[in-house]
């Protein structure tokens, strides 16, 4: 039988989260003792998911950011859910440099690094009814 | 977040300890442009060797910096990144634009 465990995280869109996210993440998917390098990944790109959804998702209003992580063998996905206000042109938010919001110095290159720390990046979103980013990753140091 | 600043030969130092993401961002730039406008600075320069984490918030810290500086005619420069800043640094192509150098003795040599 392969090796199967998931956990669920619910949290408020306070930025304070962020760094929580990242560890509740990370203390999890350590399971399959990954590198330092691929744990570090795992904890970037989620960095930038759960900064997007409080950032663009929720803008000023408060709302709840979900995250499913699941193993499955040697592999993990990783699910960030809002119900925000969604992404209009996935296309666009996707392009390296492409931000919604220069005058908060956001840099554009959160789905760009998201996209490189990981093995592949799915985004589902409708517009008033939030955003889903999925996200997967093969730790490759499992034995 | 602790953060220490201070001048040198007019360049600001700034080193940050611990993480730089959205959350802590703001208090950083704040910080750092309180000293860059209120003080005469030309150059910046990042000790990175205390940044224990860093995602894409930290860039649009380090690009608005590197604006500021530019502006005075100054540069901006940065040492000790550790490997996993340094990828991010390399996706995102600060290492066009910073200066980075192995010491804060050869920054300031060099700046």
């Amino acid at each position: 039988m392969e090796f199967r465990n998931e956990m669920n995280v619910e949290f408020i869109s306070k930025s304070q989260n962020e760094a929580f996210a990242r560890v509740v993440v990370a203390a999890f998917v350590a399971q399959l003792d990954p590198t330092i390098e691929e744990i570090t990944d795992i904890k970037t790109a989620v960095s930038e998911a759960v900064t997007n959804a409080i950032i663009h998702g929720y803008e000023d209003n408060m709302g709840k950011v979900q995250i499913k992580c699941s193993i499955i063998g040697n592999k993990i996905e990783i699910e960030i859910a809002d119900k925000g206000k969604g992404i209009s042109d996935i296309e666009v938010a996707r392009e390296p440099l492409y931000t919604s919001k220069p005058e908060l110095e956001r840099s554009g290159m959160g789905f760009t690094i998201m996209e490189s720390f990981m093995d592949s990046v799915e985004i589902v979103s409708k517009l008033h009814n939030g955003t889903t980013i999925k996200m997967y990753k093969e730790i490759k140091s499992v034995g | 977040m602790p953060l220490d600043l201070w001048i040198d030969k007019q360049t600001l130092f700034v080193k940050i300890q611990g993480e730089l993401d959205h959350h802590t961002a703001e208090e950083i730039r704040n910080q750092i442009d309180f000293e860059l406008d209120n003080n005469r600075v030309k150059n910046i320069l990042f000790d990175f060797s205390g940044l224990s984490f860093m995602d894409s918030s930290g860039i649009g810290v380090l690009m608005g910096r590197y604006k500021k500086v530019t502006q005075r005619n100054g540069q901006a420069g940065i040492y000790h990144i550790n490997p996993q800043v340094r990828r991010i640094f390399e996706i995102s192509g600060l290492l066009r634009i910073l200066k980075e150098f192995k010491s804060k003795e050869q920054a300031l040599e060099n700046m």
